[in-house]
């Protein structure tokens, strides 16, 4: 069980959060211009990394803010934690 | 033959206090601070199990919670009976009854028994391998699996008892209170850190609370001396909690620990009542102190699990802190010093042993120079190759080891004794360790997988950090803690040490025998069975991986999890294959280290508090009512409302002509409602709907479909514009959650340049839903000042009105097909509405209906109910409802995959109607759909959806996904059942009111 620094609230248990994937995928700003194979890269493809992976996570049952993370998925270390829009850290 | 085996008045039982208990039907008694093997042992009861595959007997081998044997039935046959409880971990109580598993008709007398001759033909798989064919005679197997097999049976009453959970918060938690846990919690709280301090025992102090080895010293002291001294001094100390009969069961990441904490269950049955029995530790610690200790192993030779045979630690600790002999012939075996230990404390208490059995050359220790001036006999370089007696050790065959350990030679001795102690070292408790993330090394010289680190967050001290001397252990958790708690001085620094040195060392993992391996039963799992042959066996046919080894002969997947045999298991392993130990690792220690009660997991949770209840502000008028309530997510919904001893079909059927004929209303405040506010609230509706809303006038209501961004339909309902800048939208009442989440989600990631603020006011709002050609007359009775005209407040509009004082929102839509009205209230009045229409609408004999009416009437009408006509596969274009998408707009939600390849393919799955050929049949929801009759395999072509007795039709209707259906209109399908193949045609969904005509009648 996590526990996590949410950059609004400060640190809670990881029952308030919830995950919501792969960070720092934007969403297309012009879908209609993309190929098939453009758009499903897009929609279906995510990483599955052993090792650092950067998440996005959202304090559903606190502040509901959505942030990033960065995890190391190979022993759980919480490596950082940014709000949305910033720039990951140089690891 | 109740022998009294009790040697020596011991300070940890009351003598004047004299428990009666009942073990297998008969009565025994036993004293304020036995444990049940303890009180059994006294009364020379060895014998209290059988093995699980070859029903062998069994009896107490160890003094704790790892105990493979003695697992035993708590209080059968009342409703606090425990099945798989460690006698060992009992604590007696006048009343306890106990009895034995695992055996039919007796422990004395088990039928199972016969396993264990016919066990040549037990091998590892064996179940796999034999009871896979013929296939048509596994039911007579099951049946004998079934009685032969299984530990313990189940409470099958309600449990009586309370349980508890409770969040801590500590700066350090130590696990484990012997003398390293001790010593570590003392010198953290001396030091200001808020300290938790956890055994799983009653009494403070592990094993050196009755170590009394006259060659080792601290500070001058026995070490039983000194520590009871110590333990005394904690008493005063500030910022520290000791919680005894605690065990930790699991150690997640981030020293997240849950623990159990056991508060009755040593109490007699009358104290029991109305207290909370256990309660679960969910323990959050800045810095985490395993001072789990150790376990005694085992050695691996030729029956070496009869009743009798126990660890040597585990016969000193019945002598020194129960005062119980194990036995009155006496005999060790052993591979380290500590059995000489044991032997002492017998022999110094007037208890006879025979010999000790050594499979080292020699030991110079002074306990060892002891051993022998006290006169008894060593057999240096031995090693037992047999033992005799069925249910109770009776003698003991021994030969001299070969060099190499490989081998036996020479004569043959037998000894007789009723009890043997084996001492095969020790192992470190690392369960906990390893379950916290972090990994373990092999230490090769120790024998032992170790912790490979200790960080500023966790620390492994004492025996489970691989420190077995008290020298060795003082001076490292020394430096461990002045490290992890960062400080300059401790206790520990003025701590003098003396100890005998033990200076030799041999680990044999498989004693051999004179026999062939194939010949003899060296256990290495007690309880599943596992002997050493069953993990060569899974070797030589192939099994590699430990974890594979594991699964084939069960070694380990006991209620133990092997806790005593699974070093032995690995060491078997890497010397047949040939492979180092510290390369093969370690299977994985689960969670929990020892099993939970269900009660303590789910601890208030049960009954009325499983879940939570969402009741509307109506729910007590549903109630009064005699309704019929559905569960909803959480919500309880007015089902439908009998009257007159009706069944739900002829309710609805009911309901459904009411609100259609004259008037109906509808509880629908667990509609999800979302107030959407902000300069750009009409931009972000644009782009999470698929239709237009720029140019919704304020005032005006419009029904929404929302997809997801694979397309697929997600959530559905009607936003009205309250405002320039105001919205008020409506979700299902499955979805309202999910909903929410997903708009703060685009709003937070994708879109934070507009300004748009969202606030659920699902709970705020109660809503009736008025409907039917008279409601327009019931809403002008309770509203006389309102427009109610069609010019003035048409259909898809909304109006703020009063109720008296009471201020209301009014949307003029329908989800019926009828003219119907959404009211709107705070919704503390939203009972006084639902009476105030109940009373106006009395004259039109208003009906009230739940949500099956609700569904049978929007049915009717074709209009679909995301997650049941839909399943996340279903486009707006496979609903037919195409005219709700825009081509205009540049964007939203979910636009892009509608021209995928794959879901502009004709022959998806589209939404049709049916219809049956006799109109009285109705169709099976879930039902699938095919075209031809004679075909096999038969292609399914779709599933029905949703299915009713139409009341106002007189017909059965149905809605239905059918792949290509859009093309199909008019064809004949069939739905075949398991007696009948119904025929049915494909029609058109909307199958009343096609032109919307009675919106406004
Ligand atoms: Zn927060």
């Amino acid at each position: 069980m996590f526990l996590i620094n949410c950059p609004y609230c400060g640190e809670r248990d990881q029952q308030e959060f919830k995950a919501g994937g792969e960070a720092h995928i934007e969403r297309p700003k012009q879908p209609t211009e993309l190929s098939d194979d453009e758009w499903a890269e897009y929609l279906f493809m995510r990483k599955n990394i052993k090792g650092v992976q950067f998440e996005r996570w959202n304090h559903a049952h606190g502040c509901r803010k959505w942030f990033n993370m960065v995890r190391d998925t190979s022993n759980d270390e919480i490596k950082a934690i940014y709000k949305m829009g910033e720039k990951p850290p140089a690891q | 033959m109740n022998k009294n085996l009790r040697v020596k008045s011991s300070e940890y039982i009351d003598e004047t206090n004299r428990i009666s208990f009942k073990f297998n039907g008969k009565t025994f008694h036993g004293f304020k601070g036995d444990t049940l093997a303890s009180a059994l042992l006294a009364n020379d009861v060895h014998l209290v199990g059988r093995s699980f595959k070859y029903h062998r007997p069994r009896g107490i081998m160890t003094s704790g919670s790892e105990e493979p044997n003695a697992i035993v039935q708590i209080n059968p046959n009342t409703n606090r009976t425990e099945p798989n409880v460690r006698a060992t971990e009992v604590e007696i109580y006048e009343g306890l009854e106990a009895s034995s598993q695992n055996c039919w008709p007796s422990v004395e007398f088990d039928i199972g028994g016969i396993n264990n001759f016919l066990s040549p033909f037990f091998p590892a798989g064996f179940y796999y391998k034999t009871f896979m064919w013929p296939a048509s005679f596994w039911e007579k197997y099951e049946f004998f699996i079934r009685h032969s097999a299984g530990l313990g049976k189940s409470p099958t009453s309600t449990d009586p008892d309370i349980y508890d959970h409770r969040n801590i918060h500590c700066d350090v938690l130590v696990v484990g209170a012997g003398i390293s846990g001790i010593l570590a919690a003392k010198n953290a709280a001396k030091n200001n850190f808020k300290t938790l301090l956890v055994d799983e025992k009653n009494e403070l102090g592990g094993s050196t609370i009755y170590e009394n080895n006259e060659f080792n010293k601290i500070n001058n002291k026995t070490p039983s001396e000194w520590l009871k001294k110590e333990i005394e001094e904690l008493k005063n100390i500030k910022n520290l909690k000791i919680k005894t009969r605690t065990s930790v069961a699991a150690y997640h990441q981030y020293n997240y620990l849950l623990a159990r904490e056991n508060l009755t269950d040593h109490l007699e049955a009358k104290n029991k009542t109305n207290k909370i029995r256990q309660r679960l530790l969910k323990i959050r610690a800045k810095k985490v102190i395993l001072a789990a200790g150790a376990l005694e192993r085992p050695l691996i030779f030729n029956n070496n699990d009869r009743p009798g045979i126990m660890l040597s630690s585990a016969i000193k600790k019945y002598s020194e802190f129960y005062g119980v002999a194990c036995g009155s012939k006496n005999v060790f075996f052993t591979n380290n010093d500590s059995a000489y230990e044991s032997a002492m404390s017998l022999y110094n208490k007037g208890i006879n042993v025979e010999a000790i059995i050594d499979i080292r050359e020699q030991s110079e220790s002074k306990i060892v120079k002891k051993v022998k001036e006290a006169g008894i006999k060593i057999y240096w370089s031995h090693s037992i190759v047999d033992t005799t007696g069925y249910k109770r050790l009776n003698s003991i065959s021994i030969m001299k080891l070969s060099n190499d350990g490989t081998s036996v030679t020479g004569r043959k001795i037998s000894i007789s004794c009723d009890c043997l102690g084996v001492a095969g070292g020790w192992t470190p408790a690392v369960h906990l360790y390893t379950q916290s993330g972090s990994k373990l090394k092999f230490d090769d010289e120790k024998k032992v997988f170790l912790p490979n680190q200790n960080t500023s967050e966790q620390i492994s001290v004492g025996s489970c950090g691989g420190d077995f001397k008290i020298d060795e252990i003082i001076k490292n958790l020394n430096q461990k803690l002045k490290d992890i708690l960062n400080i300059n001085e401790t206790d520990l620094d003025s701590i003098k040490v003396e100890i005998d040195q033990e200076n030799s060392k041999r680990n044999i993992w498989l004693l051999p025998s004179d026999k062939p391996l194939g010949k003899t039963k060296p256990f290495v799992d007690y309880q599943n069975d596992a002997t050493a042959k069953d993990i060569k066996l899974a070797l030589r046919e192939g099994f590699r991986s430990i974890e594979h080894v594991k699964r084939y002969t069960t070694t380990g997947m006991g209620t133990d999890q092997g806790k005593l045999g699974n070093m032995h298991a690995l060491g078997i392993i890497a010397d047949t294959a040939g492979i180092k130990m510290g390369e093969l690792g370690t299977t994985t220690f689960r969670p929990p280290y020892t099993p939970l009660t269900f009660g303590t997991i789910v601890g208030r949770n049960v009954g009325k508090f499983f879940d939570i209840f969402r009741r509307t502000p109506m729910n007590d008028w549903h109630v009064e009512n005699k309704a019929e309530f559905e569960n909803v997510g959480q919500w309880k919904r007015a089902w439908y409302y009998p009257i007159n001893g009706e069944n739900m079909h002829q309710a609805v059927q009911r309901e459904s002509k009411a609100a259609r004929q004259s008037a109906g209303i509808l509880d629908a405040s667990t509609l999800g409602k979302i107030d959407i506010q902000g300069s750009d609230a009409s931009e972000f509706l644009n782009r999470v709907y698929t239709n237009a809303w720029s140019k919704l006038a304020i005032g005006k209501c419009r029904y929404g479909l929302m997809l997801n961004e694979d397309g697929m339909v997600y959530d559905d309902g009607v936003t009205t514009r309250i405002g320039e800048n105001h919205y008020i939208m409506t979700t299902t009442t499955g979805g309202a959650a999910n909903v929410l989440g997903k708009l703060e989600d685009y709003l937070q990631t994708e879109w934070p340049e507009l300004d748009v603020y969202l606030t659920s006011v699902t709970d705020h709002y109660a809503t009736a839903s008025l409907c039917g050609p008279n409601s327009k007359k019931i809403l002008k009775k309770i509203i006389p000042d309102l427009d109610l005209s069609d010019e003035s407040f048409p259909h898809m509009s909304f109006k703020e009105a009063k109720i008296g004082n009471i201020q209301c929102r009014i949307m003029r839509i329908s989800f019926t097909g009828e003219h119907s009205y959404e009211i709107n209230v705070q919704s503390s009045y939203g009972k006084h509405l639902w009476e105030k229409c109940m009373e106006a609408g009395k004259e039109f004999n208003i009906t009230p209906y739940g949500t099956e009416t609700m569904h049978l009437l929007r049915a009717e009408k074709g209009f679909i109910i995301v997650g049941q006509d839909t399943d996340g596969t279903m486009t707006p274009i496979d609903l037919q409802m195409d005219w709700i998408v825009s081509k205009k707009k540049y964007d939203f939600i979910g636009k892009r995959s509608l021209y995928r390849s794959d879901t502009m393919r004709e022959d998806r799955k589209q939404l049709v109607g049916l219809l049956t050929e006799d109109p009285n049949v109705v169709l099976e929801e879930g039902a699938q759909i095919v075209s031809e009759l004679n075909q096999s395999p038969v292609e399914m072509l779709g599933h029905v959806t949703s299915s009713y007795f139409s009341p106002n039709l007189n017909k059965s209707i149905a809605l239905a996904v059918v792949r290509g259906g859009k093309k199909m209109m008019g064809k004949k399908l069939f739905v075949p059942m398991e007696n009948k193949n119904i025929n049915v045609t494909v029609v058109n969904p909307v199958f009343y009111d096609e032109k919307n005509e009675r919106l406004n009648a």
